[in-house]
C-alpha cells in the first residue's frame, strides 16, 4: 500500500459530534481543546497573580498583614513562580494558541491524533488540580522556590516539606505527560498534515515559533521528570541521588554522598530552555500581528525564520549561567558567559527586523498592535539587562538581588503577557466572531505598559542596591537605606494597581462575547489562512468540502498594483499562467 | 523572496536538495504520521534515557564511599559455579532475539500475512514477559540475598542501588508497557482492522520495541560492563 500525505488522502465522512458532551467536554476538536486550554491556564494565571500580589502586600508594607508570615511568603513565592512559567505560560502560549492555530495556519483539519490531544488536555487539567490540591494539604504547598533545590527542597523545616512537595512532583510528572502528547500534536501536524503549496518556508512565524517551542519542549522536559523523579525518590524512598551527608535540626540525616549541584545542572538542563519554549511561540505571535497592523511584510522573513532557530539550539547549551554562584569552575564560567552572550545576535537580529518591519508601515495603533509595540520595549528593556547578567563577573554581585527578579519579570514575564494581550485581541475575533471593546482595550494596555515599568524599573535599582530577593523582610540591616522601603512601597502600590487593572481585560473578554460588535470576516485584512475558512468562526472540520491552497507566503501585504492591500495565501498567482502544481510556481520576485 | 528556487522534493542530491525536500509542500518525511510521531517520541525517550545515564555518571563520580564491585554482585551459581554476569547474557540474549521476531513480524505484516504477523507479535510479547520474568528474579536475588536496597548496601555506595533499581526499573516499565502495547495492537490485527488502514502500525509498534532493546544495550554496557 503506498502512502498518500495527508493533504491527499480523500475527504472522509465526517462525524460531528452532536451531544454537549462530545461537543465540548470530551472533545477532540482542535479549537474546543484549546479554549478548554485557555480558559484553565487563564484561571491558574489569576491564582498566581494574587500570590504575588499577597507577596508585593507584605514587601510594600511589612507586618501589616497577619496571614502573610515567613513560611506563607515563601509557599505563594513558589507557588506564583511554577504556575506562571509552565502551568499558565506554556500551557497557554502552546496547548492554547498551539492548538488553535496550528491545523488552521497548516490548512487542515484538526491535529493529526485528536484522541491524543483531548488526553494531553485532560492529564494537563489534572496536573493543575493536583496542584492546587497542594493548597489544602496539611502544611501547605511547597516553599522551596520554584528551582526547588535540594536538600532544602525536602528537608523539614521547609514549608510543605511534608505533603506539598510531593503534590509539586507529582503534578509537574502528569504536566509533562500531558505537554509530550500534545507537543507530539503539535510537531508531526506542523511537519506532515500542510496543505498543498504550504512549504515550510510559506509558513507564518507563528508556527515557526509553535513549532520549535514544541520540539524545545520534548527534549527539554525530559531533564526535569529525570530530577523530579530522582528528587522524589530521595524524599520518598531515601535514596541519596542529591542528598550529601548533613546534619537538619541538631539531628544527622541517613543520607550520603549526594550531588545537590547534580540537581541545578539537570534543572536548568531543562530551565533555560524552558524560557525559550515560553518565548518562541511568542516571538512568532508577535511578528504576525507587527506585520499584519503595520500592513507590512515582516522583515527579513528568512533571517527570523533562521534566529528562532538557532535560538533554539544555542538554548541548550547556556544552562549553567544560572549557576555562576553556585560554585564552578571559572572555565566553565566563561563557556556559558560566551554562549550566553552569543544568543544575544539572533535575539537582537529578531528585534531589528521587528522596527525594521514598522519603519515606514501603515501602522494602525490598534489595541493588539499597542501591545506588540509594547512588546518591542519591554522585550528590548529585558534582553539588555541580560547582558549585565550573562557575564560572570557582573552576574557574582548581582546574583539573587532584585535586578535578576527585574530581568526575567521583563523579559519572560512581562514581554510574554504583553504578546499574549497582544494575541488575544488579535485573534478574540477570529474565536468568537466578535470584537473586543477598543475603548478598554485601550485602557488596559496603557494602565498594564506603564504600571509594568512603574514596577519593574526600580526593581533594578533595588538590585543595585543588594537588596536580595525571596526574602519575607528587610529587616535593619545598614547597606540598605531608607528610601528602599519607600520605593518597595511605591512598587507594591503599582502593583496592585496593574492587578486590578486585570478585571477591565476580564470584562472586556466575558462582556464582548455578547455585547461586542459583530466581527468581519477577516477584520484585520490579515493574510494567513486562519482567517481564509469558509464560515468565521471556523467550523468543525475547519474546511468545509476542500482544504485551501496556498500560493504565496504569509505577508503579502501592501503589495504594488494589488487591489487591496492584502493578498490571503490562497490567492492564485496573477499572471502567473501555469496550472496550479501545489506550491511549486513562483512566488513574487 | 528567494525561498521558492525550485522546492521539487528529491530532484538534487546537493545541500540544495535536502533543504528542498526539508521545505516541500504538504510533508516533510515521506512517512505515515503516526511513525514519524513514533520518532519524535522516541527521540524525547531518548534524552530520558540519556539523561538518566548521565545522572548515573555523575552520581558515581560523587559517591563518597567506593563503587561496589559489579562483576561479584551481577554473578550466577550454576553447578556449583561462580558465572559472572549469567543471567545478564541471557537477559540481553532473550530481548535480542524479541527484536528479531518483530522485525519478522513487520516483514509478514507488510507482506499481508495476518496469521503470521500475530504470530510473531505473539512471540515478541512472551520473550518480553520472559525477560521480565528474570528481571524480577534478579531484583529479588538482589534484594533478599544481597540485601542490596535503593536507600543502601553492604558492598558500599549507597547510589549503587539507588541507580540501579531506578533505572532498570524505569526501563523495566517499558518493556511491561511494550507488552501491552504489543499485545493491543496484536489483537487488532488478528481482527483485521488494519486491512484498509495498511499495516505500518506493526512497523510503528516494531520502531518502540527496537529502541527499548537498544536503550538496554547501554544500561547493560553501564551497569554491568563497566
Amino acid at each position: 500500500m503506498t502512502h498518500v500525505a495527508i493533504a491527499d488522502q480523500p475527504e472522509e465522512e465526517e462525524h460531528h459530534p452532536t451531544s454537549f458532551i462530545a461537543k465540548y467536554i470530551w472533545s477532540q476538536d482542535h479549537k474546543v481543546i484549546a479554549i478548554q486550554y485557555t480558559i484553565v491556564a487563564m484561571f491558574v494565571g489569576l491564582v498566581a497573580l494574587v500570590l504575588s500580589g499577597f507577596m508585593r502586600l507584605q514587601l510594600g508594607f511589612p507586618d501589616t498583614f497577619s496571614f502573610i508570615n515567613p513560611n506563607t511568603y515563601l509557599q505563594f513565592m513558589t507557588m506564583h513562580g511554577m504556575i506562571m512559567v509552565i502551568y499558565l505560560l506554556t500551557a497557554l502560549l502552546l496547548g492554547g494558541f498551539g492548538n488553535y492555530l496550528i491545523p488552521l495556519m497548516v490548512g487542515t483539519r484538526d491535529m493529526v491524533f485528536p484522541y491524543l490531544n483531548m488526553l494531553s488536555f485532560w492529564m494537563y487539567f489534572l496536573s493543575v488540580l493536583v496542584l492546587l490540591a497542594s493548597f489544602f494539604v496539611p502544611g501547605g504547598p511547597t516553599g522551596a522556590g520554584w528551582t526547588l533545590y535540594p536538600p532544602q527542597a525536602i528537608l523539614q523545616g521547609t514549608p510543605g516539606a511534608d505533603w506539598g512537595i510531593v503534590f509539586m512532583i507529582a503534578s509537574l510528572a502528569i504536566f509533562i505527560i500531558a505537554f509530550t502528547m500534545g507537543g507530539l500534536n503539535y510537531v508531526t501536524t506542523i511537519l506532515q498534515a500542510r496543505t498543498h503549496g504550504m512549504t515550510l518556508m510559506r509558513m507564518p512565524l507563528t508556527l515557526w515559533g509553535i513549532f520549535t517551542a514544541s520540539l524545545m519542549g520534548l527534549l527539554a522536559f525530559p531533564a526535569l521528570l529525570v530530577s523530579a523523579i530522582m528528587l522524589g525518590l530521595d524524599l520518598l524512598a531515601g535514596t541519596s541521588f542529591f542528598m550529601p551527608a548533613l546534619v537538619s535540626l541538631g539531628e544527622q540525616l541517613d543520607h550520603t554522598g549526594g550531588s545537590p549541584l547534580l540537581f541545578q545542572h539537570l534543572f536548568w538542563f531543562f530551565g533555560h530552555p524552558e524560557v525559550y519554549i515560553v518565548a518562541l511561540p511568542a516571538f512568532g505571535m508577535v511578528s504576525d500581528v507587527l506585520s499584519t497592523h503595520a500592513r507590512k511584510n515582516i522583515f527579513g522573513y528568512r533571517m527570523m525564520v533562521w534566529a528562532i532557530v538557532i535560538i533554539a539550539g544555542l538554548s541548550f547549551i547556556v544552562w549553567a549561567h544560572h549557576m555562576y554562584v553556585s560554585g564552578m569552575n571559572l572555565n566553565f564560567g566563561f563557556f556559558f558567559a560566551t554562549t550566553t552572550l552569543i544568543i544575544a545576535v539572533p535575539t537582537a537580529l529578531k528585534v531589528y527586523n521587528w522596527v525594521l518591519t514598522l519603519w515606514r508601515g501603515n501602522i494602525h495603533l490598534n489595541t493588539p498592535m499597542l501591545f506588540a509595540i509594547g512588546f518591542i520595549f519591554t522585550f528590548t528593556h529585558g534582553g539588555l539587562s541580560g547582558l549585565f547578567l550573562g557575564n560572570v563577573i557582573v552576574d557574582v554581585p548581582l546574583a539573587d538581588t532584585y535586578f535578576v527578579v527585574a530581568h526575567f519579570h521583563m523579559v519572560m514575564g512581562v514581554s510574554t503577557v504583553m504578546v499574549l494581550f497582544a494575541a488575544i485581541y488579535h485573534w478574540y475575533p477570529l474565536v468568537t466572531g466578535r470584537m473586543l471593546h477598543e475603548g478598554m482595550g485601550k485602557i488596559h494596555f496603557w494602565l498594564t505598559f506603564l504600571g509594568t515599568y512603574a514596577v519593574f524599573l526600580p526593581m533594578h535599582y533595588l538590585g543595585f542596591l543588594g537588596v536580595p530577593r525571596r526574602y519575607f523582610s528587610m529587616g535593619d540591616t545598614a547597606f540598605m537605606p531608607e528610601s528602599a522601603q519607600t520605593l518597595n512601597a511605591s512598587i507594591s502600590v503599582f502593583a496592585i494597581i496593574v492587578m486590578v487593572i486585570q478585571v477591565i481585560f476580564l470584562v472586556n473578554l466575558v462582556w464582548s462575547l455578547k455585547n461586542g460588535p459583530r466581527a468581519p470576516r477577516n477584520p484585520w485584512g490579515a493574510t494567513s489562512l486562519e482567517w481564509q475558512t469558509p464560515v468565521m468562526p471556523p467550523a468543525h472540520g475547519n474546511w468545509g468540502h476542500a482544504l485551501p491552497r496556498v500560493h504565496r507566503w504569509a505577508y503579502d501585504y501592501s503589495v504594488p498594483g494589488a487591489a487591496e492591500d492584502f493578498i490571503p495565501q490562497n490567492v492564485p498567482q496573477e499572471g502567473s499562467g501555469r496550472p496550479d502544481d501545489g506550491g511549486q510556481e513562483e512566488v513574487k520576485a | 523572496m528567494s525561498q521558492n528556487t525550485d522546492n521539487t522534493p528529491g530532484t538534487a542530491d546537493d545541500f540544495q536538495g535536502l533543504v528542498a525536500d526539508w521545505s516541500a509542500d504538504k510533508e516533510t518525511f515521506a512517512m505515515p504520521w503516526g511513525k514519524l510521531m513514533m520518532w519524535i517520541f522516541l527521540l524525547g525517550d531518548t534524552f530520558i534515557f540519556g539523561i538518566f545515564l548521565v545522572g548515573y555518571m555523575a552520581v558515581r563520580m560523587a559517591a563518597v564511599d567506593p563503587w561496589p564491585a559489579t562483576e561479584e554482585i551481577f554473578s550466577m551459581t550454576m553447578f556449583g559455579h561462580e558465572f559472572p554476569l549469567l543471567l545478564i547474557a541471557i537477559m540481553t540474549f532473550v530481548l535480542i532475539t524479541s527484536s528479531g521476531t518483530m522485525a519478522m513480524a513487520v516483514r509478514s505484516g507488510y507482506m499481508g500475512d495476518r496469521r503470521k504477523t500475530v504470530l510473531f507479535m505473539a512471540i515478541t510479547a512472551l520473550l518480553g514477559l520472559t525477560f521480565l520474568g528474570m528481571q524480577a528474579y534478579e531484583w529479588a536475588t538482589l534484594i533478599f540475598n544481597y540485601d542490596i536496597r535503593p536507600w543502601g548496601n553492604p558492598f558500599g555506595a549507597e547510589q549503587f542501588g539507588a541507580v540501579f533499581f531506578m533505572i532498570t526499573g524505569f526501563h523495566g516499565l517499558h518493556v511491561l508497557g511494550g507488552v501491552i502495547y504489543l499485545t493491543i495492537i496484536a489483537r487488532r490485527v488478528h481482527k483485521g482492522v488494519y486491512e484498509n488502514k495498511g499495516y505500518s502500525i506493526v512497523e510503528i509498534t516494531g520502531l518502540y520495541w527496537h529502541f527499548v532493546d537498544l536503550v538496554w544495550v547501554f544500561i547493560f554496557a553501564f551497569f554491568y560492563l563497566l
